[in-house]
This record gives C-alpha cells, sequence and structure tokens, in this order.
C-alpha cells in the first residue's frame, strides 16, 4: 500500500511510461481528478507504468449489489470494494433489492451512499414497473431525475408484453435504455438448470434454450415496433446471440451483453466429480453447453456482443451450501472477471486485448448513450492498472466481497489482476 | 467401496458379488432366528429429509438383522430451511460415531454433498429425481431369483419417467447386469437423453411391452395433471395403464413389478396387483436382503 495523505485523498499522481492496450507507452498524470497534461508540483505517488497495463477503468453494466435489504448477502461497501479490486471504476446496478428500486428516494440515497465511500462510482439503474412485478410503470422521468441510468425489472421476466412495450416507449423518448431479462418464465419453469442430457440425467429440473431464445424473439419484436433501445442482459446460447445478431442486421436499435461465467462455464460441470449438483454453479440464465460458449465468444468478436456484463450476483455462503432446488442463482465474479477473460481468451490468442477491453469499458457507455472513456488530456481520472505478468489462483476466501462462497473458478491460476484502480483521481484500490 | 451414490464407478462383477450375498441374506431371514453378528458395533444413521416409511423401515430392518446400531434422524423439510445447512447436520451427526449414512433427500445431489461432508460410508435411499440404487437393486434381485440371470431379458419401465429416480437407476443398474430396458411414457414424461446403450424409449405402450420379460408400472403423482404434463386421468389410464390387457403382450410368464406405493386402479390395474404374476410384495421384501447386502459390503466387504 502506498501512504495516504492524512486525509485519504491523493491530489497528484503519475503513472510513469504507463504501457497502453495497443503496445504504446505514455505517461498518465492526473491532478483534481483529470488527466492533465503536466503536474502543478511534485507528484504525491508515481507509479512505475512500464510494468503494468494502464486502462480507463472497467465499467460494469450488469452487478447485484443487494441494497438496500439484502445486506447479508453485501454492502455498497463491500460490493464496490471487490468492484474497485477487480478494476471496475463504475458499476451499475441491479434494482431487485428489497424494497426495488422503485422510487428516486432510493436512487439518490443510493448514489449519495456510495460517493460517501469514494469507492467504484455507483450509477443505480431503476425498476422498470413498480415493485418490478411487471404491470404498473414507475415513475420513469423522476427515476431519471434522481440519477437512474437505465430501467430494468431483472429478475422479473417482464411477463405482460403490453408493458413492456409501453415502457420501452416511455424510457425512450426520455433517453433510457430498457435492458430485459430475457427468459420466457412459462418455458423456464422451476429449472434450475440448462435443458438437456446432463439435467435429465440427474433429474434436475431443466430450463430450455427455447426459453431465452423465444423471449428475445418477442422482445426484438417489440423494439422493432416501438423503435426503441433494448438491452438484452447476460445472454446464455447461441440462439439467442444469433437471434440478436440478425436484429442488429436490420438496423433495430438493440444492444446485448455476455457475463463471465456463460463463457467460461457449461452445464456438465453438474455432473462432474468436483461440481456435481453443485449450487455454486446455479446461475440465471443457467450454464449452456460447450458450443454456446464458443457461440458468445465469437459474438464477441464480431461485434454482436456490446459489453460484458460480469452479473455479479453475492449471496451468503449458507444460500449457496442449500440443495440444488433450494439454492439461489448467482455467482459473484466482479473481482476475477478482467483476470478470467484475460488469462482464459487474451492469453490464448481468441481475442485482442484492446477487445476486450472495449467491451469491458466503452461497449458499456455505449450502450448507456455515454461518451466513451479515454486517457487524453481532460478526461475524467478513472484508471485501472493491471498486472498482465504476476500469477495468481482465484481464491473466494480472499474476496472483498461478502459472497465468499466457493468460486466455480477456485483454484484456477490467473493472470491479469488489478494491482491498482484509480476512481476520480483518487486511488480506490491499490495491492501493489 | 466408500459409497452406493449411484452405479457409477460399480462394475457388474461387484454387483453380481451384491446380489449373491443379497441371496445369502435371504436365506438367514427364511431361519427361525433371523438375525446375524455380522455388523456388530457398527453404527448406522438413517438421515431422511423426505418422508418414506418403508424405505426407512426396510434400512432399518437390515442394518438390525446384521446386528449394528442403528439411528434415525428425519425431517419432514430439509434441515437447512431452518438455517442448519446438511453439512452442519451431518457433521452433528457425525460426531456420534457413525459408520453409515443413509441418506433420503428431495434434491438430486444430496448423498453425494452428503458423501463429500463425512468419512464414514454413505448409502442414496433416494436423491429427488436422480437415483434410488437399492430400489434398482432389489428390482435386479427379484428378476435374477425368477430368471436366474439378468442375460437378455427385456425389461419395460412404465409411467412418469421424467420424476422418476427409480426409472433413473434402474435405466443404469439392469443394462450393466446384461438386461435391455425399454422406458415407455406419454411424451411429456419421457426424456429423450435417457436414451442409452441397452435402454429404449417409446410412447407406445404396446410397442414397450411386447415381448418383455417383466412390465414395472411407475407411481404416477397426482399432481401432475395440474402441472400439464398430461390432460387428464383418464387418458392416462386408457393409454398407459399396466394391466390384463396390457400384459397380453408380454412374455407367457412375464412378471409384474411396481416400486411402490401403489395407485391401484391408477398406473396398474388393481386386480393384477394381486395376480399370481404379481412380484410387488416379493420386492418389499427383497428390499432388506438386498439392503443387508449393501450394508454388508460397505461396512465389512474387502474392496
Ligand atoms: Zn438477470
Amino acid at each position: 500500500m502506498v501512504a495516504l495523505p492524512k486525509n485519504g485523498v491523493i491530489m497528484k499522481i503519475e503513472i510513469k511510461n504507463a504501457k497502453l492496450s495497443d503496445g504504446s507507452s505514455q505517461d498518465v498524470l492526473i491532478e483534481n481528478g483529470l488527466i492533465v497534461a503536466a503536474l502543478s508540483g511534485a507528484a504525491d505517488v508515481s507509479i512505475d507504468g512500464s510494468r503494468y497495463l494502464v486502462t480507463p477503468a472497467l465499467i460494469d453494466p450488469h452487478a447485484h449489489l443487494r441494497v438496500p435489504g439484502q445486506e447479508e448477502k453485501e454492502t455498497l461497501e463491500t460490493g464496490l470494494m471487490a468492484a474497485v479490486a477487480g478494476g471496475y471504476g463504475s458499476v451499475v446496478s441491479m434494482p431487485n433489492t428489497s424494497p426495488a428500486v422503485d422510487e428516486p428516494e432510493l436512487v439518490q440515497k443510493l448514489i449519495r451512499d456510495a460517493e460517501a465511500l469514494g469507492l467504484a462510482r455507483l450509477f443505480p439503474s431503476a425498476a422498470l414497473t413498480r415493485g418490478r412485478e411487471g404491470k404498473l410503470l414507475s415513475d420513469a422521468a423522476a427515476l431519471k431525475a434522481a440519477g437512474a441510468v437505465m430501467l430494468t425489472d431483472d429478475g422479473g421476466t417482464n411477463e405482460d408484453a403490453g408493458v413492456l412495450r409501453r415502457g420501452l416507449e416511455y424510457a425512450h423518448a426520455l433517453g433510457l435504455v430498457v435492458s430485459v431479462h430475457a427468459e420466457d418464465a412459462s418455458l423456464r419453469g422451476d429449472g434450475v438448470i440448462n435443458e438437456g442430457h446432463t439435467s435429465e440425467h440427474l433429474g434436475l429440473p431443466g430450463n430450455p434454450v427455447a426459453a431465452e431464445a423465444a423471449r428475445i424473439a418477442r422482445d426484438l419484436e417489440i423494439c422493432a415496433l416501438t423503435g426503441s433501445r433494448l438491452h438484452v442482459q447476460h445472454l446464455s446460447s447461441a440462439r439467442g446471440l444469433a437471434l440478436v445478431r440478425e436484429a442488429k442486421t436490420r438496423g433495430l436499435p438493440v444492444t446485448c451483453e455476455v457475463a463471465p461465467h456463460h463463457l467460461t462455464l457449461t452445464d456438465t460441470l453438474f455432473a462432474s466429480e468436483r461440481f456435481y449438483c453443485d449450487p455454486v454453479l446455479k446461475v440465471a440464465p443457467p450454464l449452456r453447453s460447450q458450443s454456446d460458449c464458443l457461440a458468445l465468444l465469437e459474438g464477441l468478436r464480431d461485434g454482436t456482443v456490446d459489453c460484458i456484463g460480469t452479473d455479479h450476483a453475492p449471496h451468503t455462503t449458507a444460500e449457496k451450501q442449500r440443495d440444488m432446488l433450494e439454492a439461489p442463482f448467482g455467482i459473484a465474479n466482479i473481482e476475477i472477471t478482467f483476470p478470467l477473460l484475460y488469462t482464459r481468451f487474451v492469453e490464448t490468442g481468441k481475442l485482442e486485448l484492446s477487445k476486450l477491453l472495449e467491451l469491458m469499458t466503452s461497449g458499456a457507455t455505449n450502450m448507456l448513450g455515454w461518451t466513451a472513456p479515454t486517457l487524453e488530456i481532460g478526461s475524467v481520472a478513472d484508471i485501472a492498472i493491471f498486472d498482465l505478468n504476476t500469477t495468481k489462483t482465484v481464491d473466494s476466501k480472499t474476496f472483498k466481497t461478502k459472497a465468499r462462497f466457493d468460486s466455480p473458478w477456485q483454484g484456477e491460476a490467473l493472470r491479469g489482476w488489478a494491482v491498482c484502480t484509480i476512481v476520480r483521481g483518487k486511488i480506490a484500490f491499490d495491492s501493489r | 467401496m466408500k459409497h452406493l451414490l449411484d452405479f457409477q464407478g460399480w462394475s457388474k462383477g461387484s454387483l453380481e458379488n451384491v446380489l449373491e450375498t443379497a441371496k445369502v441374506m435371504s436365506d438367514v431371514l427364511d431361519r427361525p432366528v433371523k438375525k446375524v453378528p455380522a455388523l456388530q458395533g457398527f453404527t448406522i444413521c438413517n438421515v431422511f429429509f423426505e418422508n418414506s416409511t418403508r424405505t426407512r423401515l426396510s434400512f432399518e430392518l437390515a442394518a438390525r438383522r446384521m446386528s449394528a446400531d442403528v439411528l434415525t434422524f428425519t425431517s419432514a423439510t430439509s434441515s437447512t430451511t431452518k438455517g442448519e445447512s446438511l453439512q452442519d447436520t451431518i457433521s452433528t451427526l457425525e460426531q456420534m460415531r457413525v459408520d453409515c449414512f443413509i441418506v433420503r433427500h428431495g434434491a438430486s445431489g444430496a448423498a453425494h454433498s452428503v458423501n463429500k461432508f463425512t468419512k464414514a460410508k454413505v448409502v442414496n435411499a433416494g436423491d429427488g429425481r436422480r437415483a434410488h440404487p437399492t430400489q434398482a437393486l432389489l428390482d435386479a434381485f427379484t428378476l435374477q431369483q425368477r430368471f436366474g440371470s439378468l442375460e437378455g431379458l427385456e425389461i419395460a419401465i412404465v409411467g412418469d419417467v421424467r420424476h422418476s429416480r427409480v426409472a433413473r437407476s434402474n435405466a443404469e443398474l439392469l443394462p450393466k447386469l446384461g438386461a435391455k430396458v425399454r422406458l415407455c411414457a406419454p411424451a411429456t414424461l419421457l426424456p429423450r437423453e435417457l436414451e442409452a446403450d441397452g435402454v429404449t424409449l417409446t410412447t407406445n405402450l404396446k410397442e414397450a411391452v411386447s415381448g418383455a420379460h417383466a412390465v414395472m408400472a411407475l407411481r404416477l403423482q397426482l399432481e401432475r395433471m395440474n402441472t400439464g404434463y398430461l390432460p387428464s386421468l383418464e387418458e392416462y389410464r386408457a393409454t398407459y395403464q399396466v394391466n390384463s390387457k396390457t400384459m397380453k403382450h408380454a412374455r407367457e410368464n412375464a412378471l409384474i413389478m411396481h416400486p411402490g406405493p401403489m395407485n391401484r386402479d391408477l398406473e396398474i390395474e388393481g386386480d393384477l396387483a394381486d395376480h399370481n404374476k404379481s412380484v410387488i410384495l416379493e420386492q418389499v421384501r427383497n428390499g432388506v436382503p438386498v439392503r443387508m447386502a449393501v450394508l454388508y459390503h460397505l461396512l465389512v466387504g474387502k474392496s
């Protein structure tokens, strides 16, 4: 750790010979929260950037921070601490809390409480419908004015197509994206894992790809009907991806995101010795097949996928130790998403580093309609510094998140760990 | 073996050994003094998170017949809903020096979890829809008693295959012992993925039963109507009930089986259950020696 000045604020930071994702090097100088051409005096902190990758801080368009009401799973402090430990400078939180974030006061309080922590920036999304019940629209204009950046009933599945249609129209006029957890609830049924060979052999209720694909197809029709911005969350299947790809060629205003677990894990693991019927892999939508993983990777490469969303979904260890039918859906992954994808895909030559970073930074800002983050003079100083050379194994016991149940990647040797994350020109995380 | 969770890792030879031991145990049970000291000093704990008096009693009796001490822990709901995890429950019970846990649970994989949590032996007495290996073993034993060997036998299993751990375990075990299994159900209750070496699927009852050496009817949960798997009980009865008309397509001396408990006159014609070809009570009786054999092999067996 660097010695922080008494007030915890570092005014002047220099990153010498910062290695950028395109291979070039430059000095990055930070003062008063901005990237500047020259510091006004000696730097308070100097970082040798030649050993690291220096990039605009990552932006997560999809994380569950569980506040308000589920603080036993995660708090703003643990969630945002985990975020900066993963190289994230900004997080879009999901509103499926208790109560749901469907009122302006809740949005304001979230932002206020997060600001006070000085960790990652928090951009709350708000519920599209009151109580996330999928029936009555929430006060979208007021929510936007309070700071909500997106509307979604995530976790809920917007069964009423008519309500989603009106919600899309209304939000679009306000310049807000609506994002959807695209699964047909009746096709999903009581499914707890992907429907297929593994589910039928284990006798676990299956959730078919068709549940996702059918719902995406429906929502794309509504997108076409209304011309409104639609964002498909945590897309898990080759079939779902193909539908989005086709819609994009038709020019529909649709974007989509993919989560790290859908890129790297498959349902067959449930039959493996290590993960036999293990709820640590239980997630919604469910883990699919190897060919789905490969299709999603192709989607990253060809631009069909706009951004990586972690879908970081913390739960208590006790909850995840329930049986397969009772345990809640979700994986805690925000701290390891970059090293995981870097090691699995960039090091193996499957994905360009610059593409991965685009998917984890400007992909999210484009989706939200914001300008992309840069390291140019005058930009806000949200910066992540990654060590691409040091190998560390995943150990959920050392996570900053409250969710320290066994990670699906427990014990996996990864490179690309964040060593320092700067938010608003201040060091929010430093493990050097 | 450390456990009997399903039949993974069990060779044909070791399974045949268990069935041979079951024969010895069965003979013991025919004697006036139906008790052997084989498991004296061992402690066996039934851990049942799902109500099943029949299976529990069968295991208890099997253990007592071999002079083991028996503990029983039952909980109508899984203890996890009360805040205690399965791991906590097992760790607590293990402190009572349990040598073998017999686990029944509503969720697939629970017995595997228990096995991870304990050094003791573990027998799966039914986990979710996944497996019920001792039921399959007692079915195999019953068939072997009648036919001498399972080699070349054709067995039709008819009913709610999708939700049945008995069907899954039999589809795993019987082909290992040389039999062919035909699973038969309405399409909504017949997962295509269960097709395998020695296991064929059909929605046609006549086709399933034709030439069969034994026909096993599975219990139909009445809730399947409300959840949209079946149009009506009447239609199910008319299309899939195992009855005397069905049995005309089977071999002449074909056996009638049911893992119990039965819905008489639903999945099986009531009179048929009492027919002289019915071995349904024999299955219940064979449960004890088969479970004795399993416990014996796990606790004092050589390998
Ligand atoms: Zn979701």
